[in-house]
């Protein structure tokens, strides 16, 4: 039989590799009874933050039910490479319909179970930003008014990246998509536009709302369990970066995700009834050019000369965020 | 037992009577006092075991449907007009997967210009989006579709719509028998989903299918409409067996048998349309009509049957298909084709303007006595100097303005100076 050295290694964050962990503090991902929910053989890019992050919500959610889960898709990268005919990654029952209206059949499937008098079974309606934030907003509006027993999951990688990257209302101020190039008076995206789904869906006053990345397995997989352990309307939106959208290296793409939190950009907190009750500090703050510089979607920021004057503003966003949620500890602050 | 009822109400009746677990609807004129009507029954606890949800538009009245049907539970929702249009995208998918939901459309125009009166723009849009259409003349045969839509939609696994006249037939006091809870348990079984999520059992619904097999896909969706040709007369001659009263059906005839002349037409102007069939039968005039009650799936080769030994056909339509004509009459040609008849397309009832039989006296007159070209499109009762007038205002001025406005101020609706 093959052997294999195990090592134990730092993964340049305060995070702690499985081994080190008392197996019942280990995540879902690392146990062997993992369901595996969307499984092997998709056809996700390389490095793909969606898939990683579909997997690990799905897989998380699967554990807390018993394997009693449902999920309604909205269209975009996760239907289409997840069910390229003939093939399904799906080990879940799952109904794709449509683009905008994935929180209203979600809410149809959980009036249907609740009819039935089997609440036991659980559902989750996901999609991502273009799906959930722009297209399927009412919906998904809609869907936390009436409090419907669903879990609704946003992957958010800030753009149309199935349609070939054009802006969302989630793409950040500078960012370089196929229909804001870094061309014109006013390169990348525009500042002052898009909005914050988490906000919004705490102004429902919903039983939870939490954000979460990629880069912190723990922390999402917490989120999915504790939103699981509740019933009603819950959201949890999911910073997923995209190799392919925003011109990283796909072996990126949890550096950037917890870039993304570690400058302030992405804020990582929870939510309940429309009070945050939790917010995930920054460990060890960074600058926003460590993110921005790693993605070609802001490259234009970098050239000759450097547009320090939007980095600053970028800055600015960032520190807002900090200020905002308390994003630092006063020592470190 | 017979009630004197409002459409609506009695509709309400019949549809909670067949055990919906899931009715999803979002208000529009004149919709309205079904689902309320349902909502009442849910919430006094008559109907047991189901969910209303009260969605914030049609787009998820119809995604909520597909989600509830999808689960496995019986799902039925109502709309009309705009509403109808603003769940089309959900329409065409709740076909395109095969769901049996059943939905009311209580047949209203559509804008522009606003209007919420009746006609069958609204469902004959959707002629080709996969449901099937059944259209009621009357508001027994309402409460009857309804009953026998269930059993349709859940027998061949596609979604039903019934079509029922706005205010015409939805705002209208008639005696009805609405059926007992047990007559209706005795003729609709509980639904037996042939695809479910179901953590038991995890299928994928909703797949993307490429060149490979869409076409197949797709030929599956028509084939179950051709099936639905022989199921919906079954489920007819079954609801008449158990009911002792005829509703639905493919087509009606009425006194047709040796008619030379046959008018075709579609939901309770029927009504009108026999009247004064049977004032020209006393005139001596071999006249008849005939019903379309099923009007997708198209019974085509019983459409032909029906037709075949008539001289004239007059189609009388409440829609029409901008830039072409007819739709109705459209699809009777099609089966008519190679047959020796006149043929005549006429629109009339747009945006509630009563079919009148003065109108259709006057119209059939003309068809009579040759008077009326055939194979173009006639539009009963039109103003025609009011139309001249706007038509030279638009070629006179570049800014003519908006045509409503105008027409309405010519016929002084509106007080305000004129262009």
């Amino acid at each position: 039989m093959a052997q294999q050295q195990i090592k134990f290694y730092q993964v340049g964050s305060f995070a702690v590799g499985n081994r080190l962990l008392d197996p019942e503090q280990r995540t879902v991902q690392s146990r062997p009874e993992r369901s595996n929910t969307l499984t092997s053989g998709h056809r996700a890019c390389q490095g793909c933050g969606e898939a990683l992050g579909a997997r690990y919500v799905l897989d998380a959610a699967m554990r807390a039910t018993g394997g009693r889960l449902i999920a309604a898709n909205a269209t975009g990268c996760l239907e289409v490479f997840s069910t390229p005919y003939p093939e399904s990654s799906w080990q879940l029952p799952w109904l794709h319909s449509l683009f905008g209206n994935a929180p209203a059949v979600a809410s149809g499937i959980a009036a249907a179970l609740k009819a039935k008098g089997r609440t036991d079974i659980r559902v989750i309606g996901q999609g991502g930003d273009g799906g959930t934030m722009d297209i399927g907003f009412a919906c998904l509006s809609g869907m936390f008014e009436r409090n419907d027993d669903v879990l609704y999951v946003c992957y958010d990688n800030e753009a149309y990246m199935n349609t070939g990257v054009q802006r969302s209302s989630a793409t950040p101020p500078a960012a370089r998509t196929a229909n804001t190039k870094p061309v014109g008076a006013e390169p990348g995206n525009p500042f002052g536009q898009g909005k914050s789904a988490p906000l919004i869906a705490m102004a429902h006053e919903i039983p939870y709302v939490a954000t979460a990345t990629v880069a912190e397995l723990h922390d999402l997989e917490y989120k999915i369990e504790r939103a699981m352990a509740l019933r009603g309307a819950r959201y949890v939106h999911v910073f997923v970066p995209c190799p392919l959208g925003w011109g990283c290296p796909s072996s990126e793409t949890i550096r950037i995700a917890r870039l993304a939190k570690e400058t302030g950009i992405f804020p990582v907190f929870e939510a309940e009834h429309g009070e945050v009750v939790g917010v995930s500090k920054i460990r060890r703050q960074v600058p926003v050019q460590e993110y921005l510089r790693l993605q070609r979607r802001y490259a234009h920021l970098f050239g000759d000369p450097p547009r320090t004057d939007v980095i600053a503003q970028i800055q600015t966003r960032a520190d807002r965020n900090i200020r905002r949620f308390g994003l630092l500890d006063e020592e470190a602050a | 037992m017979r009630r004197q009822l409002e459409g609506s109400v009695a509709v309400a009746e019949a549809v909670t009577r067949c055990r919906p677990e899931v009715v999803s609807a979002y208000p529009i004129s004149p919709q309205t006092h079904i689902v309320e009507g349902v909502s009442d029954l849910i919430r006094t606890g008559e109907l047991e075991g189901c969910e209303y949800l009260m969605v914030e538009s049609e787009f998820a009245a119809m995604s909520a449907a597909i989600g509830a049907s999808a689960a496995g539970a019986r799902a039925y929702t109502a709309t009309a007009s705009q509403g109808l249009l603003y769940m089309v995208e959900a329409l065409y998918n709740a076909a395109g997967l095969g769901l049996p939901i059943v939905m009311t459309v209580a047949n209203r125009a559509i804008g522009a210009p606003i209007n919420i009166w009746n006609d069958h723009s609204d469902s004959m849009s959707q002629r080709d989006s996969g449901w099937i259409q059944l259209y009621a003349e009357s508001n027994q045969e309402a409460v009857d579709l309804h009953v026998q839509a269930f059993k349709l939609a859940e027998e061949v696994s596609l979604p039903v719509m019934v079509c029922m006249d706005g205010f015409v037939l939805t705002h209208a006091y008639e005696a009805v028998d609405v059926p007992t809870q047990a007559q209706v348990d005795a003729f609709l079984p509980p639904f037996e989903p042939r695809q479910v999520l179901d953590p038991e059992d995890p299928v994928t619904i909703g797949a993307m299918v490429g060149p490979e097999a869409f076409t197949e896909v797709r030929y599956l969706m028509h084939a179950k409409q051709m099936q639905a040709l022989d199921v919906v007369p079954e489920i007819a001659s079954e609801f008449a067996a158990a009911f002792g009263r005829t509703s639905g059906g493919l087509l009606r005839s009425y006194r047709s048998a040796d008619a030379e002349t046959i008018v075709v037409a579609l939901g309770s102007v029927l009504g009108t349309i026999e009247e004064v069939v049977d004032e020209l039968r006393e005139q001596g005039v071999k006249i008849g009509a005939l019903g379309v009650k099923c009007f997708r799936p198209y019974p085509l080769d019983e459409v032909r049957a029906a037709l075949s030994q008539a001289t004239r056909v007059v189609v009388l339509e409440k829609a029409f298909a901008v830039g072409v004509g007819a739709i109705v009459g459209q699809n009777v040609r099609l089966a008519l084709s190679g047959l020796p008849v006149e043929f005549h397309d006429v629109v009339g009832g747009l945006g509630g303007r009563a079919i009148t039989r003065r109108s259709l006296h006057r119209l059939l007159a003309e068809v009579l006595e040759g008077r009326l070209e055939p194979g173009r499109l006639t539009f009963l009762d039109l103003d025609h100097a009011l139309v001249e007038r706007e038509l030279r205002r638009t070629r006179d001025h570049r800014r003519s303005g908006p045509h409503a406005e105008n027409i309405l101020r010519d016929l002084g609706v509106v007080a305000a100076g004129s262009h």
